[in-house]
């Protein structure tokens, strides 16, 4: 059997790159895909150590985070389409109207 | 935890006022659909009648309560301990409503003059508040991060309401990608959480951290300071205390400003409640080891906030920043509660401080952007400093409201801001923070700078556009409710003081 730290280590992987392409990256759509990534590294995580506890409610919080992000990637979809309309472009850089 | 294996009448009484929200919710879309343009203020009718069961549903809730208290019979968890509907749930919910009925309120005209007057818009108002009560009352992770999402997806799209509106639109991207980073963060911060107890109610929780913490003798484990690390970000992310406050300024100029009132207010109060349920109910233990982050994020976001405030010229984003400083204060009260033990008068003062303080924030905030709408007109944008200039004379009740908002945010008794600050600065005294206490009183002196800077403007300068200001009936309703409640809580303070006091369970 696999020892979960391995899981772990692999969890905390995906999670630094997802917040590592959440902060270099200029695409806004990279940008999002980095953000399921993150919350993929966040399932990984909670089954792991489900398995481990030999518990269900980590596996049930899986499936309210796997909802959330689709309800995310909805609304955040829709969001870009909206920014595209007026401005056709979709790097972050030159969204900046509002600045200090 | 055990306990029943299927839903009672318990569970379903303590979730009335969630139920009727979310039905009244589905019903505006329906009802929607069949009204012509002209009738459009029907959905804010029917949003506002809906604010009015749940309030009319808590109300029930709390009568329940009292009648089996005097059987000796507290009810209060429902869902398999998974929600609990105490005195601090309750008085959350009461103030999310609030603020929903003002916001809704002012909403009716400025969505008319932006041309997107949609039924969508006070449904979603209603989710959100829907997701803010599961945060307030939720006492298992899962069920806090459910909440979370409802309200934070329901207030994406409220931010972007204005689909044509390029800022708007700006604001919404903004705000979805911050909010979707540190929603990522928080969760990961909860499942290290669970990975170190096994389990996702908060009870739980917190015994496991404490059972941790006495095996290391009182040291935190690494992994247990990764996992505080973690889901304080997130937390602090959502209540926007530097430097995780980068969303808001953007996405308060951007929304819609009936919005930008609603989030200030109501998205804030969950944000915290959601805090104080974590930091105070889940990880009681941990005080010691999040105390020094807490006076650093809160030193950090007054100094910040205050000195951002002083140079703009924008009002939405002025209040903005001003709203970041309130959050740097009411941190305050909880690094009075974190540094003292269980008796102590600085911990029950912090935490009524931070109620307090919420509490009359929600009627000054929304009233001065209640004042910053009716700026808006059908061709001036009417956001920006100039635009308020002469008020007086253009409006005279409201610009001496807006004085009195102003003032009472500023702190000067004997308005309401006053005893939200006294309260703080008290328990901060009392937990020996003399350093912070004068750091804080000083920043409240900045802010009083930053706060005349409009008044001056309404007063002292020339209107650019003589017109006199129309201001629709819902709208003197808001300000006349939001003024009432700021001199109502600064003159006769001991009744609203009572109220914290129960509703912490002190």
């Amino acid at each position: 059997m696999v020892p979960v730290s391995y899981y772990l280590i692999l969890s905390g992987i995906l999670f630094a790159c997802g917040v590592t392409g959440f902060l270099i990256k200029r695409n806004i759509i990279t940008i999002f895909m980095s953000i399921e990534l993150m919350l993929n590294g966040v399932n990984l995580s909670f089954v792991a150590f489900a398995a481990e506890w030999k518990a269900l409610s980590g596996q049930v919080f899986v499936f309210f985070v796997m909802v959330v992000a689709a309800a995310e990637a909805a609304v955040g979809l829709a969001i870009i389409i909206a920014v595209y309309r007026t401005r056709e472009t979709l790097n972050v850089d030159q969204v900046n109207l509002l600045k200090l | 935890m055990g306990g029943a294996q299927y839903f009672t009448g318990t569970d379903y009484l303590l979730s009335l006022p969630i139920i009727l929200l979310t039905l009244f919710a589905l019903g505006i879309l329906l009802i929607d659909l069949m009204i012509p343009r002209e009738l459009k203020w029907v959905n804010a009718a029917t949003a506002f009648v809906g604010v009015l069961f749940a309030a009319g549903g808590l109300v029930r809730i709390q009568l329940a309560q009292a009648e089996l208290m005097l059987q000796g019979e507290r009810v209060e968890w429902a869902f398999m301990h998974s929600m609990i509907m105490d005195h601090f749930a309750i008085y959350f919910s009461y103030l999310f409503l609030a603020g929903a009925a003002i916001a809704i309120l002012m909403s009716v005209r400025y969505l008319e003059i932006e041309h997107e007057h949609h039924g969508e818009f006070y449904s979603l108002i209603l989710f959100s508040v829907v997701g803010m009560m599961v945060m307030a009352s939720g006492f298992d992770i899962v069920l806090i991060f459910i909440g979370l999402e409802l309200m934070a997806i329901s207030t994406y799209v409220l931010v972007g309401f204005l689909r044509s509106d390029k800022r708007s639109n700006e604001a919404a991207l903004k705000y979805l990608l911050l909010g979707a980073f540190s929603s990522g963060i928080f969760a990961y911060g909860l499942s290290l959480f669970y990975g170190l107890t096994g389990s996702t109610n908060l009870v739980n929780i917190g015994i496991g951290v404490q059972r941790e913490l006495t095996a290391r003798h009182n040291h935190a484990s690494p992994i247990l300071v990764v996992a505080l690390l973690t889901t304080c970000v997130g937390l602090f992310f959502k209540i926007a205390a530097i430097p995780f406050h980068q969303w808001l300024p953007d996405a308060y100029e951007g929304a819609p400003t009936s919005v930008t009132g609603f989030m200030s207010v109501a998205v804030k109060a969950a944000a915290w409640a959601m805090l104080l349920r974590i930091l105070i109910w889940g990880l009681y233990p941990m005080r010691k080891v999040y105390l020094p982050l807490l006076i650093f994020v809160s030193i950090v976001t007054m100094t910040g906030a205050n000195l951002a405030a002083l140079t703009q010229n924008n009002l939405k984003r002025l209040l903005a920043y001003s709203s970041i400083a309130h959050v740097g204060y009411m941190l305050l009260g909880l690094v009075a509660f974190a540094s003292v033990d269980y008796p102590d008068a600085a911990m029950t003062d912090g935490l009524k401080g931070i109620l307090l303080y919420l509490l009359v924030y929600t009627f000054m905030n929304l009233g001065a952007f209640a004042v910053v709408t009716s700026l808006r007109q059908r061709d001036v944008i009417g956001d920006e400093i100039d635009d308020i200039a002469g008020l007086f004379s253009r409006a005279p009740t409201e610009a001496v409201l807006m004085l009195i908002f102003l003032l009472s945010l500023a702190g000067i008794p004997p308005l309401a801001g006053f005893y939200g600050k006294y309260f703080i600065f008290l328990s901060l005294m009392e937990s020996g923070h003399y350093v912070l206490a004068s750091l804080a009183v000083l920043y409240a002196v900045f802010g009083l700078y930053y706060y005349m800077r409009i008044a001056n403007a309404m007063f002292m300068r020339e209107a650019t556009d003589k017109t006199r200001l129309p201001i629709s009936v819902a709208m003197k309703f808001a300000l006349g409710v939001s003024a009432v409640a700021t001199v109502y809580i600064g003159i006769f303070p001991e009744r609203f003081i009572k109220l914290v006091t129960w509703s912490a369970g002190l």
